[in-house]
């Protein structure tokens, strides 16, 4: 039973590695994420916000831009879900002095 | 149980590394727009030096740096701060966060952008330093930490 584990372990690497072998190099250009139109011919949001963070923003860091402006409402609905978590611990373990 | 330990050792080599880490932290912050970081990693940082003096210092010191009754009220006014600067946006004509339209007068709107991206990223670190430090406290309510 326990080489069953193995097997099915090792058969799940080497699906992996077979998965990774079909990924585009490093800096490749010509590859399908870097093109500026989709397949379906639609235009692809990444190269926008690659060509115009700077210029949107005056913000060197890309990472910052697409968190802190074009991704926004999504950074507020992080915050409020780390506050939200905070407030449950202090709910949950609260412990309020008895009065007698 | 527990056993006391009482080291001035201790409290002057975490009172000597804290103000370093929170400076770090301040600078992870403002630095965000040049540089790895922001608002998240920052607020941790700051907490982690306030809690290196809980640590060490136990109830009596650290009631002096930053009260229990404080931290709740400052992670609400973190999640006020990034509230209100989209609310702002909205009333002054433009969508939910949308920078440009906040009344900075006499500036180009990319700098608008610039800032009100820096002015986000203080709210987020003001609540993730509270909740973090609220969390501490919460847990270890009840039992002197020396």
């Amino acid at each position: 039973m326990k080489a069953f584990r193995y097997i099915i372990l090792f058969l799940f690497f080497g699906l992996l590695i077979y998965g990774t072998s079909d990924l585009p190099y490093r800096g490749d250009a010509d590859s399908a994420m870097h093109q500026q139109r989709s397949t379906t011919n639609t235009p692809v949001a990444g190269s926008y916000f690659i060509q115009e963070a700077y210029n949107d923003a005056a913000t060197p860091n890309m990472v910052t831009v697409v968190l802190g402006d074009y991704r926004s409402i999504d950074t507020f609905g992080e915050q409020v879900v780390i506050y939200t978590a905070g407030l449950i611990v202090l709910l949950l373990l609260r412990r309020e002095r008895r009065k007698r | 149980m527990r056993r006391k330990m009482n080291s001035p050792i201790i409290l002057l080599g975490s009172r000597l590394l804290s103000p370093y880490i929170m400076l770090f932290g301040i600078y992870v912050i403002a630095f965000g727009h040049y540089s790895p970081g922001g608002g998240f990693q920052g607020g941790a940082l700051l907490a982690a030096s306030v809690l290196l003096i809980r640590v060490s210092g136990g109830r009596l010191v650290s009631r002096l740096q930053i009260s229990e009754f404080t931290l709740t009220p400052m992670a609400a006014i973190g999640v006020i701060i990034y509230f209100v600067t989209g609310a702002v946006a909205v009333m002054m004509g433009g969508y939910f966060l949308d920078y440009e339209m906040l009344p900075f007068p006499g500036m180009e709107p990319a700098m608008i952008r610039y800032y009100g991206i820096l002015i986000i990223e203080v709210g987020i670190g003001l609540a993730v330093m509270a909740i973090l430090i609220m969390m501490f406290d919460n847990m270890t309510r009840g039992e002197d930490y020396v």
